[in-house]
Parts: C-alpha cells; structure tokens; sequence
C-alpha cells in the first residue's frame, strides 16, 4: 500500500484543527472516509476533502504535503505509525502522542511535544516556544518520549518537563528547563537567560555556558560522570549530530539548583 | 570407558534447578574491577552456608560494557529469586559501592527482575539521581570518589546448580594439578562459575551426620585416610580426591563445561597420577539434572 497522503491546496486563511487526522484513529480508512473527515476550521467544520487532496491508502505512514504554520495538533494523541511532514506545522504538534513517529521537514509551531508520553519528533528546522511544555492548567508537561531539533528551540522549552529527552542541535531560548520536574534536555548551542528557573529535578546539558544562570545554582566543580556515557549510547539511533557526538566526553561542570525549589536539579557544561 | 589411561566411572552429577543471574561491574581499569568482583564473590561457595553461590565468569573489554570502561561479568545463583535478590542487594552495598570507581549493570534482562540498586539508592541521603535512559533506570548515588552509577534491577532465570565432579589421583599434589587443568580450560566456557576456591572444593559431603544438628558431613566413602575402615570408593593406589562443583546458566552449559574440565583432567593422563574421574549425586532422588559421564564425554 502506498502512504495515505494528504496535500493542502491553498494556504488556509484560519487555522485548521487536524486532531482528527492521526493514524490510529485512521486505521481502516478509505481515503474517501478521510475526504469526508469533518474539520474545525476557524469557526466552523468542513471537509478535509475541501481543502487537502487525497490519495495513497496506507494511513499508518501518513504524508502531510505543502503544510503550513496554520495546521496545527498534527499527531495529536498518537499511539502509532509514522507521519512525515514537508513544510511548517502549526501549534500543539504531538501533543499528548503515546507512540509512533513524527518528521517535520520545516518549522514547528509553540507547544510542540506538549504532554508527549512516547514515540519520537524530529523536527528538521526549528520550533516556537514551549517545545516539551505543559499547557495551561497541566501539571506536567514532556513526560516521555524524544523531541529532536535541528534548528533552534524558542523560549520556556521544557516547562515542568517530567520525563523524555528534548535534543535540541541549534540555539534555545531564555527559561530553557524552567519548572522542570524531571527528564534530560541537551543544547549544543547558545543557551538564553534563567535555565533550570525553579527546577526541582532533571538534567539540563548544555554545550556552551548559558548566557546567564539564576542565582540559585551552585557551582559543584568539574567532574567525570559516567552516566553521560549511557547517555551519548543512547543518542546512537539518531539521526542527528548528537549522534556523532564523541562518547568518551563525559568531563563536565556540574551546578546544582534550583535551590529555591529542592535543588536536586542539574546543570552539566561540557568542558574540554 | 577410559581416556588416556583414566577411567571413567559409569556414574552420573545429580544437579539442582536453581536462580541465576548476571551482572557487569565495571571500574577505571581490570584490577579494580576484579577487587570488586572478589570481594562480591567472596564467602559465596555453597547456597547452604553462604546463602548464594556466585563467581567471576569473564573479563570484559572495555568495548563490551555499558559504560564502556574494564570490567568483569559475575554470575549468582540463589534458590530463588527472593534469596538470589536478598544476597544480590547485600554484596552490592557491601562490596561494590564501597569499591572505588566501580559501577554496576544489568547482564539478564526480561520479564522477572530483582533488585541492584532500586534500595540502595537511599545511600544517597536525598542527593541520588535517577535517570531513564531507554527503558532502563539507573541511580547514580553520589560517594566519595564521585558517583557511583548502579542499575536498578537485573533480570534472572531459571539454572542448574551441582554439576560435578571428581578427580581421583594417585597423589595430593597430582589431584591439585589436574584440578587446575580443568578449571583453567572450563574459565573459557561462558555461562558457568566453579564458585569453590580455585574452582575445586576438597570437603565432599553427604547428607546427614552422627551428629543430630548437622544436615551434612564428610563422605567417607571417597576420604583415603579412611579407606581401611569404611564401606570406601577407592581402591589401594588412590591417595587424593577432589571435586570441582559447576554452577550454570542452562543444563547446555554444565554439560558443555563438564566435558570441557574433565577431557583437561584426562590429558594429563595416567602418568601424570591421574586416575579416575567419577561424580557425585544422592542416588538420582533429589535432582532433576542428572549428568552421566559416559554420556557427555561419548
């Protein structure tokens, strides 16, 4: 079978809720079923027919062509398959996902990986703000799973994260890690104000020092940690530069904080 | 049968089912790693007094451990899970916490799992960390010398313990000889530990004892020193016996290690004072494994 694939006619002039088009949820389907899906589009529903074109049947590897920022939750609740994005994507991308695999081959919008519990998103350019965040009114944000960045992250990436990883290859805003409860995020980029601000636990990795760091991080010294090595293994699978990181580089600079909020948090700088 | 000059009892190893698992230690180099390995395996002989059998099953490259440093595979057997976990936590906060630079992993994974370092991160008064890395969980507790990294639970599985047997020569010096033949080819086999000093035990039991307190005592039957006032195993020219007990991970594994130490006892010879080979069971009651010398050496 050949991937159900859906391409968007014309730039939409409001944003469409694609939710619905995910696919587990589309396991079974025709592409005419998919046509006749019923979207929110603004303030009122049409179609999917109306405005992507459909062809292909195989709704596990779902092909998304000429997006754009305006179609947002892509992958929303996803628990398997694939979907490969060639353009922009909107706001929520993988919010929720439970499985599967999301490539965006352009930029995400802000509340990427919100409430992602497993599955991977690679998304090749960059993406907005509150990658890996909780939303309003959650608890918690990334708790499980991997959110690779290509290009840069926005600000607040990981807001009260609880577990996963979020790779991040470029630069990441200010409040990177803020909040966070639990989980890795790794920049080898530039690094904005404030990260780790009021985190309780975690690891933040970073490849350059920060621009600045709250004063309620402490200054542990230099030390050779063995978890890195686990850590860098586990990068092997990516495609990505953290995979050809070397893995024999586990000399950092350990700070601890958030010592306003039980400092059990860390924050490694690799040295050397 | 005979093997260059030795004869080969027509007689059987009556062996037990028991738990094993396997961990990988790792440190900044083999020495350190094999201190910790030793002092883990220490006083871990015999299930009935030690509460596990354990031992040193190979040395690992750097390129073959999780962390990739030096390091050492140990393999424990217990009688259960529940027994095998108890003594698997204790050595590991006794033994390898303490051993600087070492860390310790999983070398059995799957569904039934025991404890590594899931209690004794509380060493960590608070400071410990946990991190997920794939589906595994590892605590790195934070000591001394830096940190000491543990995985918090190892997998086990069923094996077979009691494999044996044992070498009859004409002298001390020349059962010791063929002993360390044997043990030195059968260290190549994987999946096996020989968890007795040296790999060679010389206090043979039975079961029971004049005295009531005792579950078991010396064999007579294969000690020389009684040979003129016992129902003995041994005939005039034999003055030495000892026993090299296999402890392995399936029944594949002891075979393949019986074989393995007793066809290096046997090259030795006749000349050398190396005169039968036989083994030790209760009669075939008691074990379900029952290892006929013909059999494997046919």
């Amino acid at each position: 079978m050949t991937a159900l694939t859906l391409t968007l006619r014309d730039k939409p002039r409001h944003r469409i809720d694609l939710a619905a088009v995910c696919p587990d949820r589309l396991s079974g389907s025709r592409s005419e079923d998919v046509a006749r899906l019923s979207l929110v589009y603004g303030n009122r529903r049409v179609q999917l027919g109306e405005l992507f074109d459909v062809t292909g049947q195989d709704p596990n590897d779902l092909i998304i062509r000429n997006s754009c920022s305006r179609l947002d939750a892509i992958g929303a609740g996803m628990e398997t398959g694939k979907v490969c994005i060639h353009g922009d994507t909107g706001d929520y991308l993988g919010w929720g996902m439970q499985g599967g695999a999301i490539e965006v081959h352009g930029d995400s919008g802000h509340w990427t990986a919100s409430g992602m519990r497993n599955g991977i998103i690679h998304i090749n350019g960059n993406c907005g703000d509150f990658a890996g965040a909780a939303i309003p009114g959650d608890h918690q944000g990334m708790r499980g799973g991997t959110l690779l960045v290509n290009g840069n992250a926005g600000d607040r990436t990981g807001d009260r994260m609880r577990r996963g990883r979020i790779l991040i290859e470029g630069d990441a805003g200010d409040y990177c890690g803020t909040r966070m409860v639990a989980g890795t995020i790794s920049v080898l980029g530039k690094v904005g104000i404030a990260p780790g601000y009021a985190m309780r636990r975690g690891t933040l990795l970073f490849a350059q020092h920060p621009v600045s760091m709250p004063s309620t991080f402490n200054d542990c010294g230099e030390h050779t940690l063995g978890f890195l090595r686990l850590l860098l293994d586990s990068f092997a699978e990516l495609n990505s530069r953290f995979s050809q990181l070397d893995r024999n580089r586990l000399r950092v600079r350990r700070y601890t904080g958030d010592l306003a909020c039980d400092g059990k948090g860390e924050l490694l700088v690799w040295v050397g | 049968m005979i093997i260059n000059g030795v004869i080969i009892d027509d007689t059987f190893a009556e062996a037990f089912g028991m738990k094993a698992t396997r961990v990988l230690i790792t440190a900044v180099n083999h020495r350190w790693a094999r201190h910790a390995a030793e002092a883990m395996t220490g006083f871990a002989t015999s299930v009935i007094g030690c509460g596990v059998e354990a031992g040193i099953e190979a040395e690992l490259p750097a390129e073959e451990t999780p962390d990739g440093r030096p390091g050492i595979s140990v393999l424990l057997f217990g009688m259960s899970g529940k027994a095998l976990g108890k003594q698997l936590e204790k050595r590991v906060g006794q033994c390898l916490l303490t051993a600087p630079g070492s860390a310790v992993f999983a070398g059995m994974h799957g569904d039934k799992t025991i404890n590594l370092g899931r209690n004794i991160r509380f060493f960590g008064d608070g400071f410990q960390v946990s991190k997920l890395i794939g589906e595994r969980r590892y605590w790195r507790i934070p000591v001394m010398d830096g940190e000491f990294l543990c995985e918090e639970s190892t997998g086990y599985t069923s094996a077979v313990g009691g494999g044996n047997f044992l070498v009859l020569a004409a002298s001390q010096i020349q059962a010791l000889n063929a002993c360390e033949a044997a043990i030195d080819a059968m260290r190549k086999v994987p999946n096996v530990i020989m968890p007795f000093p040296g790999g060679v035990v010389r206090s043979g039991s039975k079961i029971g004892s004049k005295y009531s307190a005792l579950p078991a005592s010396t064999n007579q039957a294969y000690c020389p020193t009684l040979k003129g006032m016992t129902v003995t195993q041994l005939t005039p020219d034999i003055e030495s016996v000892l026993e090299i007990v296999i402890d392995g991970v399936s029944d594949y594994d002891v075979r393949t290690a019986m074989r393995t130490g007793i066809e290096a006892a046997c090259a030795l010879g006749m000349q050398q004072g190396v005169k039968r080979i036989s083994a030790g069971n209760y009669g075939g009651k008691l074990g379900q494994f029952h290892f006929h010398l013909r059999e494997i050496l046919a």
